[in-house]
């Protein structure tokens, strides 16, 4: 097959992303992990495919489903699992969560919970790039249930009239939450809101991952050459509800069915498995995946929990202001 | 010394920043090309350029939102509100992104950012741009805010802000730009957390900050004719406050009036108030009174507003009142 050294790269990220993420509902269900878990399973081909097209010295920026993209920038799953259980060793000392994964280190920049207000965040750091010049992009992810809010919109026209080196991502899983997409905009074809800022756009289904990576490079590509930003809607599924708590009755399960049979982590499988070679390679990272799932259950289940001292030290950098 | 008005202080304090550091910019509503909505950056367009000095559409969530994305990857932005009313439209930026980036990434994000403008009442502006937003600020952690009222101070403080790691609201008056006063020559910084005697006196405590720290002023002649004689503290700044100077205060005078724009429900003052019950109970001769804002929104009619923002004479009867000169 075509790229196979990449292609069981980005296999071995997605199903990194999705065993994590159901060793983390398990978790869940044990009362291992508090609060929300957003589950990204049914989306990973994004997140890797856009991994694959950017640079290391990129940024990204997303919201509170942020595990995938967490794990496919380079955090590892033993920071991203500890940061689930609560533990210090966690990415963001287990003072984040689920819905806040930070990793400065592979610019990662969030995690963030307030639906839109990441995006103006997200055009901030592609403005630091073109005024210092660094060449970098960044790509910010955000929901279809994002579509409509305030500051999404503040973002994009104030990086559309910068020409600000930026990739507006949004992942239409189809439900802003319960609600669907007919229930929750007026026009569903929501690359088209790229128009009124006079940014390029793009459209299509998240069911091939190179053709995720390949599309999204051209966005990037556009970005780096100072020819402003694009809007790319990728059209995808969560199989998940939006939460934990959410049993997702607002859809049938023929529907969801469908959508699994186009899934795109079985389709890379399947071609995979068509020649030989890729499949036992493949089969080999199922083992090291699972390995590598294990092991970070436990590192989190081991880890210290965050003292108390550490709320002060990372609430000011200076001396505490009260 | 050098005697200068306090929006020229402001301005030299971010153009003498803007000589020491690249990555410090300006960005807000109308401060390039049109030279500020009050002139506070008048010139700055012309000697840095208009890569450093940046003029944005009306979109305060947006601009507020690009300054702290700036910050977290090293640059140090300061984003000019035209007031600090319209801050309300950014307000989840400020409470969601500047003040929490630091702690819900474990620490490893900083924001170094001063967000600035004026604050408080202008002149007969309306219910929705006499707004003393300090009060909705002071409450989140992560967060610094400052208030000088002096172009001294303005110009020390901000000197202070714009090299802070932290992000710093930053609070300046439409009804002091054109108050005037002697600034030190040289690089003047002033460090936050330090309140300032503005008037001595022994008989009773008058805390304050901003603009009415020169309406406390006027006052405190007048109930010097009378025979009382106030201390003055300038707080300067509220968050982080200064406490020593308002126990020492009190431990010589006794009594305390806190006076300042903003209602009377909450806020600074009742915090002052609270960290002076238990830090000097036993000093205290008499209630501490607050002189606030009237608790209703701000009326156009001009009498009418002066009736709603704190007066020196209603200043003057609260310290009668804690001296027990008047029931």
């Amino acid at each position: 097959m075509k790229e196979a050294k990449t292609a069981l790269e980005m296999y071995r990220m997605m199903q990194l992303i999705r065993r994590f993420e159901e060793e983390a509902a398990r978790a869940y269900s044990l009362g291992k992990i508090g609060g929300f878990l957003h589950l990204y399973i049914g989306q990973e081909a994004i997140a890797v495919g856009a991994a694959h097209a950017l640079e290391a010295t990129d940024s990204v920026v997303t919201t509170y489903r942020d595990h995938g993209i967490a794990l496919a920038r380079g955090m590892t799953s033993n920071a991203g699992m500890a940061e689930l259980f609560g533990k210090v060793t966690g990415c963001s000392k287990g003072l984040g969560g689920s819905m806040h994964f930070f990793d400065k280190e592979h610019r990662m920049y969030g995690g963030h919970g307030i639906i839109g207000s990441h995006l103006p965040l997200a055009a901030g750091i592609a403005f630091a790039s073109k005024y210092t010049g660094d060449g970098g992009v960044t790509m910010v992810f955000y929901g279809d249930g994002a579509a409509s809010i305030g500051a999404t919109h503040e973002g994009m026209s104030l990086a559309a009239l910068w020409k600000l080196p930026i990739v507006f991502v949004c992942e239409n899983n189809q439900y802003s939450m319960g609600t669907s997409l007919e229930r929750s905009i007026s026009v569903t074809d929501m690359s088209t809101k790229a128009d009124a800022y006079g940014m390029a756009k793009d459209r299509f289904v998240a069911e091939d991952v190179f053709e995720v990576r390949d599309r999204l490079k051209v966005a990037i590509e556009r970005a780096r050459r100072g020819e402003g930003p694009t809007l790319v809607e990728i059209l995808t599924y969560r199989y998940r509800g939006h939460s934990m708590s959410d049993p997702a009755k607002y859809r049938t399960k023929e529907e969801v069915e469908d959508h699994k049979r186009r899934d795109a982590l079985n389709r890379l499988r399947a071609d995979l498995d068509a020649s030989t070679d890729t499949r036992a390679a493949a089969e080999a990272l199922d083992a090291s995946v699972e390995a590598e799932v294990a092991e970070s259950i436990r590192f989190a289940d081991a880890s210290p929990e965050p003292t108390a001292d550490l709320l002060e030290a990372t609430t000011y950098v200076g001396e505490f202001a009260r | 010394m050098k005697s200068m008005r306090y929006r020229e202080a402001v301005r030299e304090a971010i153009a003498e920043e803007m000589e020491r550091d690249s990555r410090v910019f300006l960005m807000g509503e109308e401060v390039a090309q049109y030279q500020g909505a009050y002139k506070v950056s008048e010139g700055l367009l012309e000697r840095f350029g208009e890569k450093r000095i940046i003029d944005t559409p009306i979109t305060e969530a947006g601009f507020a939102g690009i300054g702290i994305g700036a910050a977290i990857v090293g640059l140090r932005p300061i984003i000019e509100f035209m007031t600090w009313n319209f801050s309300a439209v950014a307000f989840d930026q400020l409470l969601n992104n500047a003040a929490k980036l630091r702690q819900m990434s474990g620490g490893q994000l900083s924001v170094p950012i001063v967000f600035r403008g004026p604050n408080g009442s202008a002149r007969q502006v309306g219910s929705q741009h006499s707004h003393s937003m300090e009060h909705f600020y002071v409450h989140v952690p992560g967060l610094k805010v400052v208030a000088p009222a002096t172009p001294a101070d303005a110009k020390g403080m901000l000197k202070a802000a714009i090299r802070d790691d932290d992000p710093v609201l930053f609070l300046e008056s439409e009804t002091l730009y054109s108050v005037k006063g002697d600034v030190p020559e040289g690089d003047y910084v002033v460090p936050f957390g330090k309140g300032r005697i503005a008037r001595e006196g022994k008989d009773c405590t008058l805390i304050s900050y901003s603009r009415m720290v020169h309406v406390c002023l006027e006052a405190a002649e007048a109930l010097a004719a009378k025979g009382i004689d106030c201390e003055v503290i300038d707080l300067r700044s509220l968050r982080p406050l200064d406490e020593e100077i308002l126990v020492q205060s009190i431990s010589k005078t006794h009594r305390a009036v806190v006076a300042y724009e903003g209602w009377p429900y909450g806020g600074v003052g009742a915090e002052v108030v609270d960290r002076i019950q238990r830090l000097a109970f036993d000093e205290l001769d008499a209630p501490i009174l607050r002189v606030t804002t009237l608790d209703v929104p701000m009326p156009y009619n001009a009498k009418l507003e002066q009736h709603v923002i704190p007066q020196a004479d209603r200043v003057i009867a609260a310290v009668e009142a804690v001296t027990y000169r008047r029931d």
